[in-house]
């Protein structure tokens, strides 16, 4: 799953039957220091998220899930609205040799 | 299955009902030396990691699904483990 900000709304009249009735949102994927990750794409949303909502997503065959029973051709959804992303920094590097982690 | 680092929580109460009782984790995957960054992203952790923990986390949507019990979940990522130490040769 990755965060993501939603950026604005996107209308399709002619679209796939399975996905009639689905909201879709356009959203800017981020990683978690909120910078943007790949271009804005369009994701089906479950959570009732609005304009500027923080979000995270689900993508792949995954997003196809979100609306079970439903199973539509959609690659990608949001899933929940994020309230708070608390960091750490850390090392992140892997050591050569041996390393201890407890 | 990938090593990263927990580097952070996510606070969620909106949210598809397959996450409620699920804790959300911050993963940045581990890199060795000189080896560029990949991009963070977010799993559910059922392993009871903690923030600074490193970690295997599972990609794979169908594994992640029977690690939570929920056939129908739009979940794919999921730490499976905690790791103790590591043992890397050049």
């Amino acid at each position: 799953m990755i965060l993501g900000k939603v950026v604005g709304n996107v209308v399709a009249t002619v679209k796939d039957e399975q996905l009639q009735g689905e909201k879709l949102l356009l959203v800017q994927l981020m990683n978690k220091a909120r910078e943007p990750v790949g271009r804005p794409a369009a994701a089906i949303d479950v959570v009732d998220a609005g304009q500027g909502d923080f979000v995270f997503l689900v993508r792949m065959r995954e997003a196809s899930l979100a609306t079970f029973p439903v199973v539509g051709p959609v690659d990608l959804a949001i899933v929940g609205i994020v309230e708070t992303v608390n960091l750490i920094n850390v090392d992140l590097e892997l050591p050569f040799g041996d390393s201890r982690f407890a | 299955m990938i090593i990263g680092k927990v580097v952070g929580t996510v606070v969620s109460t909106i949210k598809h009902p397959a996450f409620h009782a699920w804790k959300l984790l911050v993963v940045q995957p581990m890199q060795l030396p000189g080896q560029p960054l990949e991009d963070d992203f977010i799993a559910v952790d059922a392993a009871h990691a903690g923030v600074g923990d490193t970690v295997l986390v599972c990609q794979e949507g169908n594994s992640t699904r029977q690690v939570i019990g929920n056939p129908n979940a739009p979940v794919r990522s999921s730490i499976v483990a905690v790791v103790d130490s590591l043992s890397i040769s050049r």
